[in-house]
């Protein structure tokens, strides 16, 4: 019969609200940023270096988180920076899990020397250190936003090509994977009927968690100065330039720090609230 | 008409011992075929390739299966996988993983109909429905739309059993169907085996490792150990006179009310024992 927990329809959890909330705020807000943004966020004006946020005395109207030392607007410039950053997070995000998630699933479901050849190949990739081979490939292919996505992508698609190729071979192992292939289906249409629907919970909790992880490295690279580059507003960046001046300024580093803390958490919270919902098993 | 024979089927480790020596065993249609052993003896994978879904570490070296009367050894791979579906089912042994979660129950029955048979979609729901109907699962129509984690064990072996009865096939092999399942629930579903097989006139092959079950369901059978056929005898004929001092043994095994502590009677060797002792053998004859 049925079971009782199938009746009981499991509201949107606190965590997909918070988490989602977060970044469909943060989506608006990088569309809408030249309509919403009050100031250039390249505009310098040195007179009005490091105003401090509007609670504090000696604000200008206006700039409302304050401003840098060159006296760009903080909060315009964190508004402008939510565009590459989530352009950074979608791209980046995609083609890491297309990428890796595909080579997993091969390797997991086919086995044998596909497997052999893609597991030795991920072994060996994972020796490298992951930031200073980005940092290589950038100083290699010279920065700009497309490099950034190709060095998130070369770096991380080994995190989705082990998970998912473990997760494909212990579905490949189950019984009903034995009685698609009895029924007279191909060993490719099993993959794609069988085997992906069941993985596919685990692929969109990692693809929201390397979202996060995205954030981070375009911040870490912007951080060393290897992001877009110097003049366009990134987060890692303006962390970077909040730290020289953060005794006179705090507001400059403190500001895009909990912007990138909140979003990366929300994309992993994001991830789990999703699978959580949508894993047919956990259901 | 013998739908499944088999003829001294060798298969072995790849690079390793044997599995299954020289197996031979003939399942006519509209008969259920007992294949009994302990753990290990290879009675699934005997199943396995039949059905062609051996473990990649697994050859078969020798011998031939019979299909309905062809050879599928011979045929190239996308016509023996088209062949073995057309004429052969699974009754699977755990009814928890043999589902696919993340699909309704419809289409997973359906899917036979319109695969193997070339159905339209909508006469082959109108099949699921009457199929469920048969295994006697209330409300159908609500069953269709349900995920297998909807369902308890004994539902979701049900429907198994339906959808292996389907595409209507020559052969089916039970590959011990109700050791996953509780007593209460594992006596309706070895009379719905039962029942649809005389409906249907289907050949089955029932591998398990309860002579109990054997008695109540089969016509004939095969002892298997160590990957040997150590008898093949009619039903009777083995419960009143065993041949072999292996099928001596595990009939004498079997718990009776009036001795329920009556002393086990040991077989000599363990079947990894055997297996290794073959080996050794056959290593001095090959070295003479």
């Amino acid at each position: 019969m049925r079971d009782a927990r199938a009746e009981v329809r499991r509201p949107i959890g606190l965590r997909l609200w918070l988490s989602g909330g977060w970044l469909s705020l943060l989506a608006l807000a990088a569309i809408f940023a030249p309509l919403i943004a009050p100031h250039d966020p390249l505009a310098q004006d040195l007179f009005l270096g490091r105003l401090p946020p509007f609670w504090e005395d000696g604000t200008e109207p206006g700039y409302v988180l304050g401003t840098d030392s060159l006296g760009r607007d903080v909060l315009s410039r964190i508004l402008y920076g939510a565009r590459l950053a989530l352009i950074v997070a979608l791209v980046a995000g995609t083609l890491t899990c297309l990428i890796g998630a595909t080579l997993g699933l091969v390797a997991g479901y086919y086995r044998g020397w596909c497997d052999r050849i893609i597991s030795r190949f991920v072994d060996i990739w994972m020796a490298f250190p992951p930031v200073l081979f980005a940092i290589l490939l950038i100083a290699v292919l010279g920065p700009g936003l497309i490099s950034i996505i190709i060095a998130i992508v070369v770096i991380d698609w080994t995190r989705f090509a082990r998970v998912i190729r473990a997760e494909a071979m212990s579905q490949g192992a189950m019984d009903y994977v034995a009685s698609a292939q009895v029924a007279g289906r191909t060993q490719f249409g099993t993959m794609l009927t069988e085997i992906l629907p069941n993985v596919l919970p685990t692929i969109v909790a990692l693809l929201t968690l390397e979202m996060g992880i995205a954030v981070i490295v375009e911040a870490i690279l912007s951080f060393v100065n290897l992001s877009i580059s110097t003049d366009s507003p990134t987060w890692g960046g303006m962390i970077a330039e909040g730290r020289t001046s953060v005794h006179q300024a705090w507001w400059v580093l403190v500001f895009p720090l909990i912007t990138l803390f909140l979003t990366v958490l929300s994309f992993s919270q994001l991830g789990e609230g999703l699978k959580d919902r949508f894993d047919p098993v956990l259901r | 008409m013998s739908y499944l024979q088999i003829k001294n089927l060798d298969v072995r480790l790849k690079g390793g011992g044997p599995i299954l020596r020289r197996v031979s065993l003939d399942v006519t249609a509209g008969q259920v075929h007992g294949l009994v052993g302990e753990s290990g003896a290879g009675k699934s994978m005997i199943g396995k390739a039949v059905l062609g879904t051996l473990p990649r570490a697994l050859e078969i070296t020798g011998g031939a299966i019979m299909l309905d009367g062809t050879d599928i050894g011979t045929l190239p791979p996308a016509e023996r996988r088209k062949r073995i579906g057309a004429t052969a089912a699974l009754i699977p042994q755990d009814p928890l993983t043999a589902l696919n979660p993340s699909k309704r129950i419809g289409p997973q029955i359906t899917r036979r109909l319109v695969d193997i048979l070339g159905w339209r979609r909508a006469d082959a729901q109108a099949r699921a429905l009457e199929l469920l109907d048969e295994v006697h699962i209330p409300d159908p129509t609500r069953v269709m739309r349900s995920y297998p984690h909807e369902l308890s064990g004994g539902m979701r072996q049900r429907i198994l059993i339906a959808s292996a009865f389907a595409a209507e096939p020559k052969l089916i092999i039970a590959d011990e169907p109700t050791t996953a399942l509780d007593v209460t629930v594992q006596k309706q579903i070895l009379r719905l085996i039962a029942e649809m097989q005389k409906r249907h006139g289907t050949a089955l092959l029932f591998v398990t490792h309860d002579l109990g079950v054997v008695s109540k369901v089969c016509d004939s059978l095969s002892v298997l150990y160590a990957g040997k056929v150590v008898e093949d005898a009619r039903m009777q004929r083995f419960f009143m006179s065993p041949i072999h001092a292996y099928s001596r043994a595990l009939l004498a095994a079997t718990p009776t009310y009036t001795d329920p502590k009556g002393s086990l009677m040991p077989v000599p060797d363990t079947v990894i024992d055997a297996v290794e002792l073959e080996i050794a053998q056959h290593d001095v004859r090959a070295q003479a």
